[in-house]
């Protein structure tokens, strides 16, 4: 059974101009140990994801439909209640982007990880919470001495690393990393990177990764899904994403992304931009975009299917190949 | 080989820092930022020319100096054999039609209160052309970016188009003037992955069609790699390597550059790339480290003579150079 499953999960937000269906529809499953990446642009819901997963979503968001299965709890219907007294920070964290710049400048790194430890666990005396501290900054490779440092006196990779740190402070089964190393630059992007990718293991943390940067999820997890549009295109593990990707958004997207390695080649966009959510198009909302469209993807929602063990997609070109049908 | 269309030579931009009335009093020593600290390259006719490093390296800061938006302490810049590193503003008018930059944010750098159409041919006035040329550049320029039909575009406010739509507006702008060379700072960081590699295209296609040479600007190795002929890479105010990107790329040999590549990640599961050896960040380039200014960092320090000496930039190949004691012979 996976750590964290989520079923046909439904985000919408109420605006002035009517319903944003940021998040319509999506199910993956996350594994204990194991890294699972959301991808996509920006608007494609991603981040509205992570945000119903900790039910935090800004007032005018709401979870209208669906499941979020974890251990005990059905996350979408837990109250209120004991969804902070049980399971925000102490089961699911998250560390959101540009997060180096969410620490408060006034305190010392060391006094804001203890309150997130006496907070969420009430019997723990102050002193066992600085020892943990300290645990907590060796685990993320800084070392002990500096929690009575202010956020000022910290390079951007070094509070990034604290605020990882203040996500694992107790000891969580679920870390959702929201665009980790967008705002750092490449060395201390990979070198954050490697830190998670140590601490899932060490830990057997299950990740949730949330980037716009494939290749950081090629290097990271196991699993992948591509969003678009507030949907999942496409959902295998990450060899089959990115050796055998069969929703045309995916190799799109894949063909788009320039690599180091390999051959030097003109670089393929995708035509158009993504859509408008408040009015997204009929039938599958990648259609106007999609050089294989027919008169059915115009008018029909493609399911979100399997094809092969493991390997799902939207796009009813995908299907039809896997029933043997010519499109 | 063709003429350089921008040289510049021995480069410098140092910031003072201010000081506290206190300090000045005291006659504490002055401070600088040593945004770029002796610079040398040329881009050459039809050459797309990248200048790649991590944030702080100095490479805005040379581009901005190119186009003259800032004046340099010191060195030389010539734009097609003629110096322009300290003409007046009234004598570099005339060249300013020449040279062109597009920023890095198109969300930030159009008016948002101006239609498409009076973004694009405000350059057109300010240099004094009038009547139907105007309307025929303005055409003109957006066809060249493919916002097409141009009527579609005109009298549409920036807010009611894509990143995409406005980083090409931003390029038509800088086109209308038919400039020869266009500083490019970052000009596809904010936009969308699907939707970058139109605008780089679109750059290499100008470059072929309308022999525009380009300085691009960018922190993206791999995007770099892509479309740029040659590649210079900063560090703290400095050059560490230049050459043709191929070769810098391939077979790097500033352990700088070397660790810069080993950190880009690469978009497949199935290769697994060497963990990176570098550590800490970049230092403030108000005190730069003495000698090469890489050493605190280096994976093949080799002592005080990396301390203490700083390492020229010498050619180790055919116009590939490196500034390190490793390569010095």
């Amino acid at each position: 059974m996976a750590l964290l499953r989520i079923q046909d999960l439904k985000a919408y937000f109420t605006t002035r101009s009517g319903s944003v269906k940021a998040v319509d529809g999506i199910s993956f499953d996350v594994e204990k140990g194991k890294a699972m990446g959301l991808a996509g642009e920006s608007g494609c819901g991603k981040t509205t994801t992570a945000l119903s997963i900790l039910r935090i979503l800004p007032s005018n968001g709401k979870i209208i439909g669906g499941k979020m299965l974890f251990k005990k709890w059905d996350l979408a219907r837990l109250d209120e209640e004991e969804m902070r007294e049980e399971v925000r920070w102490k089961e699911i964290s998250i560390v959101f982007q540009g997060a180096m710049n969410a620490l408060n400048p006034v305190y010392s790194i060391g006094h804001q990880i203890v309150e997130a430890i006496m907070l969420h666990e009430k019997d723990v005396e102050r002193q066992e919470a600085w020892d943990r501290a300290g645990k907590l900054m060796e685990l993320v490779g800084i070392n002990a001495s500096r929690l009575d440092n202010f956020p000022h006196e910290f390079s951007g990779g070094m509070r990034q690393r604290a605020m990882i740190a203040m996500a694992l402070a107790c000891n969580p089964s679920l870390f959702i990393a929201d665009e980790p190393a967008t705002a750092l630059d490449v060395i201390v992007a990979a070198q954050v990177l490697q830190l998670l990718k140590e601490l899932k293991e060490r830990l057997g943390l299950g990740m949730m990764l949330i980037t716009h940067d494939l290749s950081i999820i090629a290097e990271t997890c196991e699993k992948a899904a591509i969003m678009y549009a507030g949907k999942i295109a496409e959902y295998a593990d990450v060899v089959t994403i990115f050796k055998n990707p069969q929703h045309p958004y995916t190799q799109g997207l894949i063909d788009a992304f320039p690599s180091i390695a390999g051959e030097r080649v003109r670089m393929i966009s995708i035509p158009g931009t993504t859509p408008d959510l408040l009015r997204p198009p009929p039938g599958c909302r990648f259609h106007p975009r999609c050089k294989y469209a027919k008169e059915i993807c115009k008018t029909e929602d493609p399911d979100f299917s399997q094809i092969e063990r493991g390997h799902f997609a939207s796009c009813h070109k995908v299907v039809a190949e896997a029933k043997g049908q010519k499109w | 080989m063709s003429a350089p269309v921008v040289k510049v030579e021995n480069l410098k931009k140092w910031f003072p820092v201010r000081m506290g009335l206190f300090r000045s009093i005291m006659g504490g020593k002055e401070l600088f930022v040593r945004a770029v600290d002796d610079i040398s390259f040329e881009v050459k006719l039809k050459e797309i020319y990248g200048l790649a490093g991590e944030s702080g390296s100095g490479k805005t800061t040379t581009g901005r100096i190119l186009v003259r938006l800032i004046s340099p302490s010191d060195g030389k810049i010539f734009f097609k054999n003629q110096e322009i590193s300290s003409l007046s503003d009234r004598a570099l008018k005339p060249i300013r039609r020449k040279m062109q930059i597009i920023f890095q944010d198109p969300y930030e750098s159009l008016n948002p209160r101006k239609y498409i159409r009076s973004i694009i041919e405000e350059p057109l006035l300010i240099h004094g052309i009038v009547g139907k040329e105007v309307e025929d550049r303005v055409y003109e320029g957006m066809e060249n970016v493919q916002l097409t039909p141009p009527e579609e575009f005109l009298f549409r406010f920036p807010h009611e188009i894509s990143g995409g739509q406005r980083q090409r507006v931003a390029v038509a702008r800088a086109l209308v003037l038919k400039p020869e060379f266009i500083v490019a700072d970052e000009p596809v960081s904010m936009l969308d992955v699907s939707i970058r590699a139109e605008v780089l295209n679109l750059m290499t296609d100008l470059r072929d069609k309308l022999g525009v040479s380009f300085l691009y600007i960018t922190h993206d190795l791999a995007l770099a790699r892509h479309i740029c002929d040659n590649l210079a890479v900063m560090y703290l105010g400095k050059i560490m390597e230049k050459g043709p990107t191929e070769a810098v790329l391939k077979e790097p040999l500033h352990p700088y550059t070397q660790a810069l590549i080993s950190a880009v990640p690469i978009p497949d599961p199935t290769s697994r790339r060497i963990a990176v050896s570098v550590k800490g960040e970049i230092p403030s380039p108000v005190n730069p480290p003495s000698g090469c200014r890489f050493h605190t960092r280096c994976p093949a320090y080799m002592g005080d003579i990396c301390r203490t000496k700083e390492p020229p930039l010498i050619e180790v190949a055919k116009n590939h150079y490196v500034a390190c004691h490793l390569h010095v012979k």
